[in-house]
């Protein structure tokens, strides 16, 4: 093989070809390797012409410099520029290869979950506070007293029977579980007297909780259940109120167009008294055959009324100064007709399954 | 609850013309009387007379006895020829096929029958069908399945005229009305409709049809008539001898202010009540018995007026209403023998000296000795009023819940007695002959319903609703009330069959449900700004979420438990958890106990799941265990007019039980299942101890922990956890094996029981001060002591930390372990330092000061080598 001289412009642009002919037909990183280090390496044809530039004539030298300078650079270009395609090719195929089977299951971690029925309380707390009332609480082990008395029953009231309320061994005690959250009512009304009547701040507040009455358990009854109960007192509150606040409540939990009916009634508690009906948020009235409200169109949801002036008086509120209304209804058969949950023994035995379906919100 | 048959409604009020059932309940529930349910109706025809031509009596192949029957039903009747087949053998004439097993009948009967098309209460649709070789057009009907009672065995009988076949209803359906092919529906009273009614507590006159009437007309405007306006003949004066004795008023009340007595005589006892009154007993869901208790019942049901019929050859004057002594025996009307009490208000007559032997239970049920039997034929009637509290004590010690004491302990009127008596008399005189006594007794102490002053806008401040004045007065009239209009307040007379009104506020209601809640306009009232939830509603929301969030699913268990649960769970004797606080009447004999421990219910919780098959539960539950010394009589209360005082309260809150609120978890079988891309994890007592501090974590608690816990933890795999103060938190780890193996559990499962409360308070309103964020260069230091195997990592740990003072911003144990290596005896416990100053980079020097300080501080307080 004869040595490529340097001067010999159509021998280096043939040996440029060459080098960039070798470069295109090489189809990997390997055997760009290859083409790299035959047409750039020691002792590639290209490299050794360019080492004879220093042994020619000066006058010569700049012509050779120039031939092997744009010589090599156009093959180190084509160098680079096939590196990054054949890169990128590699680094696409990878990609794929590396594809795994995403509906594999991901997660063998034991999942958890709330309770509907507390998360039904937290969802109904938080629209009254989101209004500016308060949650109350109480005690479940209460005192007769805040559990009737106060809540104007006569001593001789049938609920005070053996046969609906609870009683702690002795009976003479004086001490129930309490069969209603209103105990918290009167309990409440009282720790918020003084900013009432000193500050003229209305007393607003919710009670959710636990109660208990001596039913057996059964699709739609529980001894154990809980309840949401509200009551507000101010001055000038009226039915109206009651009824704008039992609108909102039925938005907030069944949408927009949730409306409430209120018919007569009687509780001890409250005069006037009525109980709540829901507009049937399934079927609205049009179905017949409706299960949500057996084809009544409406729901019953709960009872209310306007707080009764002895129990105001109980709680040390002048009942002429000074109006209330009270409202109360089931956290379960909330979450029943919600959710169409169809057995009460659902929800108290305990099984994980159920808890389960709801997730951390309701 | 009342049932009011809606015909014998309209004999009081007019119903709206073309009103269904339905509509009718509507306007009742509109005033407050809501509906239970509707019966009746359900029936369409043809249901008609037939009248029984021939009858064939064949033995089937099961071997029952039919017969096939031709009946004439009329218009209805098939033309004469061969029968439908296949029956087409002979020549019938015109008639129908039915084929009935029933056999209390006879050729030439009149009977009920059902034809094709028609629909009998369930519904069931009738068609005709092949049967027993027969072809049968319908049917013929017995009570049962009309819905006329369970009383009649067999088919309905209208008439035998052969007299061979006992009458079903003597006398219900005239004879001119028995034509074969007539409509039975209107004759049997088939399409009378029943409405059952929710009466609540306040509106005692709504258990009579006089009641329901009035309401109904006050929801639609029809007209009322007053079935109370009865012409009462005859005086009253020296009747049947009656004194009320009360030696022990109840509540200082007397137990009765009222008593008619009235004597009929002559009467025939064993003449049978007219067909109508019973049917509207049996409608009205009372038993017919005999006419003098029919009619009793009857009057009772339309007034409202409890009655009671003696029998007067049985009765010695005079009666005596006094108190039972206590100890006194009486055998009531069921037969059943009651000893009574003090309290039980008696009927007494003077068999035996005056007022010596009981012969009724007052205003609860009448005696057995008294009663009227076929044989009597005089009568004396009592009508009474009761103290509603007397006869409601009574009625619920004796658990002897009557049609009269539902009625007397929500309050009857005042005025009905003489009427009552006079009504049911005449009914009794109209049914069985007799004399009524001209001159009859009335003691009467009752006392007219007191005035209540009432500001004529004081409906609208309630109710947010205007009420002209002429519309308030003209409410409270319409139910009853005088209303007195010449003064600033309106003065207001109740009804007396209104007890329940007794203040202004009770004539707001009546003001407002008679406009109806309809139309009330809906304002949402604009509360002052709140304070949000509590810090303790907060937390208890952070726990719960936090649980969830660790694979732990909140449950709600019942807080009831058996004393045998502490023995499961290993409690020892003298245990606090052992304090337990007794139900007096449970629901379950089997469980009379409050729980005094969370995990004595949730166990329950975790066997349903493993009982349903799941083999990994990890279950929460936040709520309340309840412990007490003993459980005291609470202070009584006796609130003035600016009600309970405060130290009341406190008084009471003090006497109440200890219910702290909890939370506890147990955590069986694996944390991490089993999969593709790994091995299980089971849940362990390290998963029991991070519940507890992730719990005290999000409460912003710091807590210490100390070895070792008690039942039902394993003793060498439980902790205990303390506020720095030394106040109790928590339990936490491995459940004993023994108990596991009790309940049922998987082995090693944990479980912990945190109180909440104190954690709460812990943090309740802490502001927490921040520490700068030092961007100083870290250090780490590892450190591998050998130490005797009892000594507790986290006390290493505490002992590292104090040696290495400030520059300390963590310490962490990252391997424990045991072996020849380190010697019997003896662990080796790696811990990882972080280091750090808050402003400047720690030179070598400094790290190897702190370094030599911890080693030394290790090697002085537990004997701790250097590895």
């Amino acid at each position: 093989m004869t040595e490529l001289s340097p001067l010999d412009g159509a021998a280096v642009d043939a040996a440029v070809t060459e080098a960039l002919e070798a470069i295109a037909a090489a189809t990997t990183l390997d055997e760009l390797k290859e083409a790299r280090l035959a047409h750039t390496g020691d002792k590639a044809a290209l490299t050794l012409a360019n080492r004879q530039i220093g042994g020619l004539e000066p006058a010569d030298k700049a012509t050779a410099g120039k031939n092997m300078g744009k010589a090599r650079g156009r093959v180190n270009q084509a160098i680079a520029a096939r590196q990054g395609e054949l890169e990128a090719e590699r680094d696409a195929r990878v990609l794929v290869e590396e594809t795994v089977d995403v509906t594999l299951p991901v997660s063998r971690e034991l999942k958890g979950a709330r309770h509907p029925l507390e998360t039904m309380q937290e969802l109904m707390a938080d629209t009254f506070v989101a209004m500016g009332w308060e949650v109350a609480e109480g005690p479940e082990m209460e005192a007769e007293w805040f559990n009737f008395d106060a809540l104007n029953f006569d001593p001789d009231h049938p609920a005070r029977e053996m046969q609906d309320t609870f009683f702690i061994d002795p009976p003479e005690a004086g001490i129930v579980l309490r069969t209603h959250t209103s105990p918290v009512q009167v309990r409440a009304a009282l720790e918020r007297r003084d900013a009432l009547v000193s500050e003229g701040r209305g007393i607003y507040v919710v009670c959710p909780g636990k109660t208990f009455r001596t039913d057996e358990l059964d699709a739609t009854h529980t001894p154990v259940f809980h309840q949401i109960e509200g009551l507000a007192v101010d001055k000038g509150l009226t039915m109206a109120h009651l009824k704008g606040t039992l609108d909102a409540f039925a938005r907030s939990l069944f949408g927009p167009d949730a409306v409430t009916r209120l018919r007569p009634s009687f509780f001890p508690f409250t005069e006037p008294s009525a109980e709540m009906d829901l507009r049937c948020f399934v079927c609205g009235g049009s179905d017949a055959d409706c299960r949500t409200c057996s084809g009544t169109g409406w729901i019953e949801w709960g009872g209310c009324g306007m707080t009764h002036p002895n129990v105001l008086r109980a709680a040390g509120i002048d009942p002429d100064e000074y109006t209330a209304f009270a409202f109360g209804m089931g956290v379960e058969r909330t979450l029943m007709f919600r959710h169409g949950v169809k057995d009460m023994r659902d929800m108290v035995e305990g099984d994980i399954r159920f808890s389960q379906q709801f997730g951390m919100e309701i | 609850m009342p049932k009011i048959p809606l015909k014998w409604l309209e004999e009081s009020v007019d119903l709206v013309p073309g009103s269904t059932p339905e509509d009718v309940a509507a306007a009742l529930v509109k005033v407050g009387l809501e509906e239970e349910g509707i019966e009746g109706g359900g029936i369409t025809g043809p249901l008609v007379i037939g009248r029984v031509m021939s009858l064939i009596k064949e033995v089937a192949s099961n071997g029952k006895t039919i017969n096939y029957c031709r009946v004439d039903v009329g218009e209805h009747n098939d033309p004469a020829g061969p029968g439908h087949k296949p029956d087409n053998k002979e020549e019938y004439p015109s008639s129908k096929g039915i084929v009935c097993g029933a056999h209390n009948f006879h050729e030439g009967d009149y009977v009920v029958c059902i034809l094709p098309g028609g629909v009998l209460p369930g519904p069931f649709p009738i068609g005709g069908r092949k049967t027993y070789g027969h072809w049968s057009d319908g049917m013929i009907c017995s009570s049962k399945e009309l819905g006329l009672g369970e009383d009649h065995d067999g088919i309905i009988v209208l008439a035998s005229p052969s007299g061979e076949s006992q009458v079903t209803f003597p006398g219900l359906v005239a004879d001119e009305d028995l034509v074969p092919g007539a409509s039975a529906i209107g004759l049997l009273g088939l399409d009378e409709s029943t409405i059952e009614i929710n009466v609540t507590p306040d509106r005692g006159y709504s258990f009579s049809v006089r009641g329901v009437a009035r309401e109904y007309s006050h929801s639609t405007g029809q007209t009322f008539r007053d079935p109370a306006d009865v012409v009462v003949t005859g005086t009253v004066g020296d009747g049947f001898g009656v004194v009320v004795e009360d030696q022990a008023p109840v509540r200082g009340r007397v137990g009765c202010d009222r008593f008619v007595a009235r004597r009929l005589t002559g009467f025939a006892a064993d003449a049978a009540s007219p067909t109508w009154m019973k049917r509207r007993l049996e409608q009205a869901g009372m038993r017919p018995i005999s006419l003098a208790v029919d009619v009793t019942n009857y009057v009772m049901l339309e007034l409202g007026q409890p009655l009671h019929a003696y029998d007067l050859a049985q009765v010695s004057e005079p009666i005596v209403v006094r108190r039972a002594s206590a100890g006194e025996k009486l055998t009531t009307l069921d037969d059943a023998s009651r000893t009574l009490d003090a309290e039980d208000l008696v009927i007494a007559d003077s068999a035996g000296g005056h007022g010596a032997r009981a012969v009724g239970l007052a205003g609860v049920m009448g005696g057995a000795e008294t009663e009227v039997s076929d044989a009597t034929t005089d009568i004396l009637l009592e009508a009474a009023h009761f103290d509603a509290v007397t006869i409601a004590r009574t009625a619920r010690r004796h658990r002897l819940g009557s049609e009269a004491s539902r009625r007397f302990e929500r309050g009857v009127d005042t005025r009905l007695q003489v009427v009552a008596v006079q009504r049911a008399l005449n009914l009794m005189q109209e049914f069985g002959g007799g004399q009524i006594e001209d001159v009859y007794t009335d003691l009467d102490q009752t006392v007219a319903p007191s005035q209540i002053a009432m500001d004529v806008a004081y409906p609208s401040t309630i109710v947010g609703v205007e009420y002209p004045a002429d519309e308030v007065v003209e409410a409270l009239e319409k139910v009853g009330c005088e209303v007195d209009r010449d003064y600033e307040s309106l003065l207001v007379t109740p009804p007396t069959w209104r007890p329940d009104l007794d203040s202004a506020i009770t004539l707001v209601e009546e003001v407002a449900r008679l406009r109806g809640y309809d139309n009330l306009p809906s304002i949402l009232p604009v509360a002052p700004p709140g304070r949000g939830l509590t810090h303790g509603q907060k937390v208890r929301r952070s726990v719960a979420r936090t649980l969830a969030e660790s694979g732990l699913t909140e449950v709600l268990t019942y807080p009831f438990m058996a004393e045998s649960r502490l023995d499961d769970l290993g409690i020892p004797d003298e245990d606090p958890r052992r304090d337990w606080i007794a139900l007096a009447n449970p629901l379950s004999a089997e469980l009379p106990l409050m729980r005094t421990t969370m995990l004595a219910t949730l166990v329950d919780a975790v066997r349903v799941n493993l009982g349903r098959g799941e083999q990994d539960v990890a279950v929460y539950e936040l709520g309340r265990a309840y412990q007490a010394k003993n459980i005291g009589v609470l202070p009584t209360v006796d609130p003035t007019d600016g009600g309970i005082a405060p130290s009341e309260v406190e008084a009471l809150n003090e006497a109440l039980p200890g219910q702290p609120r909890r939370v506890a978890g147990i955590m069986a079988g694996n944390r991490v299942r089993a999969g593709w891309n790994g091995h299980a994890t089971a849940w362990g007592w390290v998963d029991a101890l991070a519940a507890v501090e992730r719990i005290a974590s999000v409460a912003g608690v710091e807590l210490t922990v100390t070895q070792g816990s008690r039942m039902p933890w394993h003793p060498g795999r439980g902790a205990t956890y303390w506020l720095t103060d030394g106040t109790f938190v928590a339990h936490a780890g491995e459940l004993h094996p023994k108990v596991c193996e009790t309940l049922g559990l998987p082995a090693r499962s944990v479980a912990f029981e945190v109180v909440l409360d104190p954690l709460i308070r812990e943090s309740d309103g802490v502001i927490a001060a921040a520490t700068p964020v030092s961007q100083q260069v870290l250090a780490k230091e590892d450190f591998a002591f050998v130490v005797a195997s009892d000594v507790a990592a986290g006390d290493l740990v505490g002992v590292v930390k104090d040696a290495g003072g400030d520059l300390v911003e963590d310490a962490t144990v990252f391997d424990v372990f045991t072996g020849e290596q380190v010697g019997e005896g003896r662990k080796s416990v790696a811990i990882n330092v972080r280091l750090r100053a808050a402003d400047h980079t720690l030179s070598a020097d400094e790290v190897l000061g702190v370094r030599e300080a911890i080693i030394a501080a290790a090697a002085e307080k537990f004997e701790a080598l250097l590895r």
